[in-house]
Formats: structure tokens, sequence, C-alpha cells
């Protein structure tokens, strides 16, 4: 007899569903692609940031043997790149960053390939480049990007974002205390284990293009795709391989992927390029750097009354989906924390460095930064307690902001309560004196939590089928970039179905076979894959019973699915499900146990002003954390991290910890030791000796408290958790040096040398 | 003097995942390369080519070594274990694979070789130091980070990895 359960799998800490190949060297990353005569290619890219280009020679390179095809930009009939087309794939005339594609090879073997790159002689007559945004905006300087339309009045301008809400002026007069500062934030990079990779492969017979691509958005790339090739969308086969990670890296298309398909075009054959470490570095896309001007004020009980900000970002030689990110940013500054009137301006600037993509928390890390510490600024101005201030303009159930973001679950008033109480905070004053200091910082986030409406649909497909024999395939739009995802689907089924999680396989890889879905960003993958799946789940269900009350010969359709069989609660006969399957397969009127389901969350396109509840749900956490600063040299011991975050409901914590570990060593890295050096637009490290990540040895103690406000919304209640955990850690940090140094800090990352320049400072 | 001739093979034979290997390479051969490209075994990774990343680790006579930065030529006569050794002929699972597995210390993937060839190098240096000693000795928590420095991973943060690890060499039996 079956009895109805509570949830059996769900929230229980299932290990990854796809972990065996991947910890056995099975996995197929796109490095271990080899195609039957696939040649190998390479690209020249620029020795200068800003140059004219005279003439580019390719003789000796073409007469090198094993070498079958070279391109230039004079060989190609392409569109632009970019979200706003206004990139070359291969240039033309000049070259605008160092990054920049001049020719490409394909080859016999990788060797080939790099020595004919070393054959092509270019002769350039070399610029002064411009690598400073405000620079750029003066009126003498020279247009950068020579392919926008002149929307703005200052030519190197790229995008501009206005939003405002409330009336500013009104609440500066009841502004006791007012705050202002400018912020500058540094550029990092992804740095993903696995390095940019695509191999292409076109079939002159079909005029059909194969793409083995770890794009994280595998349909709109399907598109830009064709549109940059002039090819019909539906010509072009996106297969994802294995990816070594994401980040955001991957969501828009850079010019190596298109010229890799020209490249096989051009030959017939199958083309690989795969980039070294080196070119990883100098060629993949970074966080946006930004200048952030904030003015912020509070009345006399400490209750926040206005943000007005100016925002500048470098937007490098082109423009990426990075330059979107004020979509995010403006709602930190306009509805994280209670505001009553918020004034908002960012201008993404054209420079000759290199171009900032997307990167996981897209914008909202440095947004929270500036303003998690003007915000200790300010209560110590009220001279009034860094966590009280907070608690009093804590945003709450059922808010709907200045934006228009209804949020009908909320859990930032729990988020810091606990991280106040866990980590003593109220109690960790710091008194000491001697070489080593300790202090703690607050910082809270809010972010999208079930997708972000910023395309015309935000939407996910999933086809589902059951085979004769009761296993299970789910067919979803979705992508697994290593964080989960598979394996949170496979456990929905498997609730839901009562099928064991041995017997479910997840498709996921194939524009041409699985279902439309926007792709793997805004922390949306769980919470729209989940719901669409679900939506799958009811409709396949219906047929299910429909056939299982035939069999049992009853009206009653409240069938309860578990262990492989389906039958009433308490009843005596239970059917096995793939005997289910099988009779509707094949009695008359037969039937396949297979339904297929879009889902569109409930959220709303923003308006012209940028108002409207864009998101199925919001997260929101709270970071208490805890630093010992030796003022001797300046290094920062990162000792406690403690986080509370609103995942809505936990549907695995095994992976849940690991989105939370994982997001915070990024935040930790962005905050001390990462940092792109620049010097006249070249990269000064492009490597892992230089550019310092975190290592098994500066893991602090990460105290995680996940909070459940069970969003009706979310499959389960849960809510999007991916970008959250390491958007308030930088400011976090930030706010604990200054507590235990008692010092301004207006930069990251707080590397030993920019601490003990602070301490000196204030002596 | 005469000229060194770089392109011309040389033969060498070593044992590669307990199977007898003779072939001729390049003497400028990197050991990753021939791994990956000659011999197949595609699960060692090619994270950064400078020894820096640790993604290309694998066991040259039971000690870690980053293949990328290790010429082929040295490998003569040695035994190496790649992270296809570690599956048993039934498909089971080495110990360290199934707690890296069990304690969700893998996302993406791809430095995940390179740390289980580490995480085994740890297992292999006490199993040589408690030969035939009563009090076995086991490293600590702080040891275990040490031994990992080496090995970069940018997705899991580490813990979970250094969970797998004490597992395996502190709690397990």
């Amino acid at each position: 007899m079956l009895k109805k359960r509570k949830l059996n799998i769900i929230g229980t800490p299932v290990p990854k569903h796809d972990g065996k190949i991947r910890v056995s060297g099975q996995a197929v990353y796109g490095h271990d692609i080899n195609l039957t005569g696939m040649l190998y290619g390479a690209i020249l890219r620029t020795e200068h940031p800003s140059a004219i280009i005279e003439k580019i020679d390719i003789s000796e390179a073409l007469k090198l043997e094993g070498v079958e095809c070279i391109i230039t930009a004079d060989d190609i009939d392409v569109n632009n790149i970019s979200y706003k087309r206004d990139h070359p794939i291969l240039k033309k005339g000049e070259v605008n960053c160092i990054r920049d594609e001049i020719a490409a090879v394909a080859a016999t073997s990788k060797e080939v390939a790099q020595n004919a790159i070393k054959l092509i002689r270019v002769e350039y007559k070399i610029r002064k480049g411009i690598y400073d945004p405000i620079e750029a905006l003066e009126e003498s300087s020279p247009q950068i990007n020579k392919f926008i339309s002149g929307k703005y009045k200052n030519k190197n301008t790229a995008e501009v974002f206005k939003y405002s809400h409330g009336n500013i002026e009104e609440e500066k007069k009841k502004s006791i205390v007012n705050v202002s500062r400018r912020f500058t934030l540094p550029r990092v990079t992804h740095a993903c284990m696995g390095t940019s990779n695509i191999t292409a492969h076109f079939d002159k017979l079909s005029g059909k293009l194969v793409l083995y691509s770890s794009t994280q958005v595998p349909f709109l790339y399907q598109r830009d795709m064709a549109h940059a090739l002039k090819m019909n969308p539906s010509d072009i086969r996106i297969i994802q391989p294995v990816i070594g990670g994401g980040f955001g890296s991957k969501l828009d298309m850079y010019p190596f992927e298109p010229i890799c398909a020209l490249l096989s075009i051009k030959t017939g054959k199958p083309v690989q390029i795969i980039y070294s470490r080196q070119e990883e570095f100098i060629a993949s896309p970074t966080r946006q750097p930004m200048i952030i001007d904030i003015a912020c004020g509070a009345d006399k009980d400490g209750n926040f009354t206005y943000r007005d900000i100016k925002i500048i970002k470098d937007n490098g030689a082109y423009t990426s989906w990075g330059a979107t990110t004020p979509f995010v940013i403006m709602q930190a500054f306009s509805s994280l924390y209670q505001v009553k009137a918020c004034k908002f301006e960012a201008t993404a600037v054209y420079t000759n460095n290199v171009f900032a993509g997307s990167f996981r928390g897209y914008g909202n890390p440095q947004a929270t930064f500036a303003l998690e510490r003007i915000i200790d600024l300010l209560a110590d101005k009220l001279k009034i307690s860094k966590a009280e201030i907070r608690l009093k303009n804590a945003n709450y159930k059922n808010e709907i902001t200045g934006q228009g973001l209804h949020y009908e679950t909320c859990g930032h008033i729990e988020c810091l309560e606990k991280v106040i109480s866990e980590s003593n905070f109220y109690n960790k004053k710091n008194t000491e004196n001697g070489r080593f200091r300790k202090g703690i910082g607050l910082a809270s986030m809010l972010h999208v939590g079930g997708g972000a409406k910023i395309y015309r649909s935000d939407g996910c497909g999933t086809t589902l089928k059951i085979d004769p024999y009761g296993y299970c395939t789910i067919i979803t739009g979705s992508n697994e970039i290593g964080q989960g995802s598979e394996t949170v689907l496979a456990m929905i089924a498997s609730e839901e179905l009562g099928i064991e999680l041995s017997k479910i396989k997840v498709i996921n890889t194939d524009t041409d076979i699985k279902p439309w879905d926007v792709g793997v960003h805004a922390s949306r993958t769980s919470f729209v894959a989940g719901n669409s799946l679900l939506g799958a789940i009811n409709i396949l269900k219906d047929k299910l019973n429909n056939k299982a009350k035939q069999l049992l010969n009853t009206e009653n359709s409240d069938f309860i699915y578990q262990n492989g069989m389906i039958a009433i609660e308490n009843a005596n006969e239970a059917l096995a499900l793939d005997k289910v399957v099988r009779e509707m397969h094949f009695s008359e009127p037969s039937e396949l146990a297979i339904a297929s389901y879009f889902y569109e969350p409930l959220s709303q396109f923003q308006n012209k002003e940028f108002k409207g509840n864009v998101s199925g749900t919001y997260a929101f956490a709270s970071q208490a954390i805890e630093v010992k600063v030796d003022t001797y040299t300046g290094n920062i011991e990162i000792t406690n991290v403690h986080t509370a975050q609103d995942v809505g409901k936990v549907l695995n914590p095994l992976l849940l910890d690991g989105q939370i570990h994982g997001g915070i060593l990024q935040g930790i890295g962005y905050a001390i030791s990462e940092e792109m050096i620049y010097e006249e637009g070249k990269l000064l490290n492009p490597n892992f000796h230089n550019y310092k990540l975190l290592t098994a040895s500066d893991v602090p103690n990460i105290h995680f408290y996940p909070i459940e406000t069970n969003d009706k919304q979310g499959p389960y209640g849960a809510k999007g958790v991916g970008e959250a955990p390491l958007i308030p850690t930088a400011a976090a940090i930030a706010n604990a040096v200054c507590d235990a140094l008692d010092i301004e800090v207006l930069e990251l990352p707080l590397t030993p040398e920019r601490v003990l320049k602070a301490i000196n400072f204030k002596k | 003097m005469q000229k060194t001739e770089v392109s011309k093979k040389i033969k060498i034979s070593f044992e590669l995942n307990n199977r007898k290997i003779n072939m001729d390479v390049k003497p400028s051969s990197l050991l990753l390369d021939i791994l990956r490209d000659e011999l197949g075994m595609k699960g060692t990774k090619p994270g950064c080519n400078e020894g820096e990343c640790g993604a290309c680790t694998v066991l040259i006579n039971g000690n870690a070594i980053n293949s990328c930065l290790y010429l082929a030529v040295n490998a003569n006569g040695k035994e190496i274990t790649t992270i296809e050794g570690l599956v048993k002929n039934d498909g089971t699972l080495d110990h360290v694979q199934k707690a890296i597995i069990d304690n969700g210390a893998v996302q993406c993937g791809f430095c995940t070789s390179g740390m289980i060839m580490s995480i085994k190098s740890i297992e292999n240096y006490y199993l040589s130091q408690n030969n035939n000693v009563k009090n076995k000795k086991k490293p600590n928590k702080e040891e275990i980070k040490k031994w990992l420095e080496g090995n970069l991973c940018r997705c899991t943060g580490y813990i979970k990895i250094i969970d797998a690890a004490e597992k395996v060499l502190i709690n397990e039996e």
C-alpha cells in the first residue's frame, strides 16, 4: 500500500547526477573533441591596443606546409557581432584593443598553426590610445568605435541608463547626515579552469554548420552566429560539450567563435580553436571596472532618505552584454534597503581597453560595495550601530519598492538578524592595538531570484518522456555548466514520478533536440527550468492517471507515485509505472507517455523608466565577515564568514553549499587579491602566477545559514541562488578592514600594498 | 660539436595505468601532450601549461607532478597513473573519486582529475611513511590544505574538496 509522504528527495543531499563521469576523466570537454580530419585554428591578435593597420602580409605563412587556410577581414562576408553590433569579427583598417583579431589560420597541427601566425607580417601606424574613460568623454578625444549610430551626444558614449524615483531634493532637506564618496572598482576575470574553446564542422553538402561550443546561451548564440555569418539559424546546430566553468563568461559570442566557423566553411573540414591560458587572460571578458560617485543621506531617526549615483563604466573598445549591467546595478541602489528617493545614471564609455563582459553578479558586487560602504559611513556619522541602521532600513515581505520590485517573500531581516547574532556582532569591538587588528563588517545584497525578463521571453521548455521500461528522460532547454541543474531536475522528476534517480536521464546539450530556453544567467536555472519540468510532469501525470483509472476501473484520480508504482492512497492494488506506460503505448487508443511544457515566469518587462517587477522572485543575503589584519605587512586574513541567504527552499543542501562556498571565495578574491594590471592597454599579468586566485590554504571558516521563505512562485518554494553568495562579500570585507584599522577604503582589491598605504595615509 | 637533432625521436618505455607502453617521443614533447594526444588519456586536463593550476596532475611512481612541465622522455622506466587508471575494471571508483562525489566536491570538473591525483599522492606519501609502523601517521587539515595549494579550482571554494580529502586521509581506516 502506498501512503502520501512529505518530500522524499527534494531537500536531501543528493550527490551530482553526472558526478561519475566528472571524477573519472570520462567527461568530454571542448578540449577533448577530436573529429576525423580536424584542423587546428589559431588567431593573430594585434601587438598594439590602438593603431592603424597599414599592411597585412600573409604570403610567408601561406607557404608553410600544413597551412590550409588563412583569413583576414578582406576574405570574409560577415556582419558585426556583439550586443550593439559594434564589433567586427576580424579587424580592418584599425585595431582598438589588445585582444583585437587580425587574421586566423587553419592548419594540420597546433604547431603549424602557431608557426604560421608568427609568419604573418603586419605593419602598424601606432596611435595614442585612450585608456581612461573620463578622458574618453572629453570633447577633444577621438571616436574610438566607428560602428555606433550616434544616439548619444558624446562620441564615446556607448550606452546610458537613467533611473529615478521619489523627490530627491525634498529628501535631501529631511536629511541630517549626508555622505558622498567616489569608489573605483577593478577589472577582474572569470579565470575558468577550462579555457575558451570551440570546434566547428561545416558540411558543404548540406550547407549545415555544427558547433561544439561552451556557450551558456545556446539559442541566443545560434541566432547571433547566424546573423554574423549571414546564415539561417536553423542551419546551425549547437552541441555543448561539458563546460569547464562559466560564471557569465560565456553569455556573449566572441570573435573567435565565428572565426572558427569561417575557417571550417572555407576549408570544408572541422576546425578547432582552443585558447592558451595567456590568451584566456588577454582575450576573454572581464568584470566591468567602474567609477561610482555616490551621495546618500539619512534622517534623524536613521532612515535612509536618498541616493544619488553616477557611474562611469569602462566599456572597452566594443559593447558586450556586460554593458547592460545597470539593469541589475540600479536595483541594488533603488531597492536594497528602503530608500525614499533615488537618482541613478550609468554611462558605458568606449576606451581602448579590452571590453568587459558579464560576470556572476552582473554589476551587483560593484554596486553593493559602494552602497554598503556608504551605509557604514552614515552609521558612523549618526553614531548608531552598523547593525541597527541596517535592520531599521531592511526590506520586508510584501514591500513594493520605488522601482516596482514586489517582494512577495523577503528574508532580508531574518538574514541580517541571523548573521548579527551568529557572529556575535555587537560584542566584536576592536580593542587591540598591537601588530594584528581584528575587525568585523556587515553587508547585504538583493538579486533577482526568479529569472530576469530582459529578453522577449525569460522562459524554458521541457519535453518529458517515460519509456516502456519505466525509465524517464528529461529533455530540457536549460544547460548544465557545473552548477548542478541536471541533478536538481532529476530530483524533481524522481520526487514527482516515484522513479529512482538511476533511471532518470537528462538531455540538454543539443539545439536540434532540446526545446528553447533563454540560457544560463540571472541565477534562473533551478527556478525556471524546475518550474518548466513541473509543468511537463503535470501534463504527463494526467495522461498516466487516465490510463491508471482505466486499468484499475476507478473514477478516483488522486494517484500517488512511489517506488516505480502508481496507486490510490491506502488501496490494495498498485500498478507498476512501466506497465501503465506499456498499456498507453500498446493498447487502443494508443498514446505516447510524453509531454511538453513551456514555462514563462510571472514577471514583467520594465518600462522605459526601468520600472516594473522584473523577476519571478527576489533573493536576499547578508554576510558578517571577520578579518585579522597584519599592520606590518598589510596582509588580510579572512577568519570567519557568516552568511545567511534567502534561498526560498533548500532543494539540495550539498549542491547549495557548493554554490555558497564557491561564490564567497570568488568574492574574497575580488576583495583582496584579484586584479588585472594594465599599462597603456596591455595586460601585465596574463598568468596564474601574477593574477592571484585563492588556493585551498586561503579558505576561511564559512558558516552558512539558509533562510527558507517558501516563495509560491518557485519550485517547492525555491529561489535562484547562484550569484548571490559573492555579491556582498567584498563589501563586508572592506567594512571589516575599515573597522579593524579605522581607515578609508575607496578601491579594490585590498592588496597588502593598498592596506599599508591607507594605514600610512591615516598617520 | 655535433648539432643536436631536436626533431629526432627517442624510444621510451613506461607503465601507464599498469600497462606497458613502448613509444617514440620527441625530446621536447611534454608528458601532458603525449598522454592526451597520443595515448588518448583525455582525463588529464590542460589548464595553464605553465605549472600553476595543477589540472594536469598525474602520478609518477606515486608522486604528483604537473604533466605540463614534465618532459615525456623522463618518463622512461617509470610508472604513470592518470585519472583513468583509478577506475577498476568492473567500473568501481577509487575511494578518492567516490569521496569527491559524495562530498559534493565536483562542479564543472575541470580541476577534478588533478585534485584527485594530488589527494592520491598525499595518500601514497602517508602509506610509504606508515609502512611497518605501529602508530600510523595521518595528515591534519592544515597539512592537507598545504598539499592542495598547487591545484586551483574556480567553482567549489575548495571546502568540499578538503572535506573529501579529510574523509579519505583522516577518517577512513
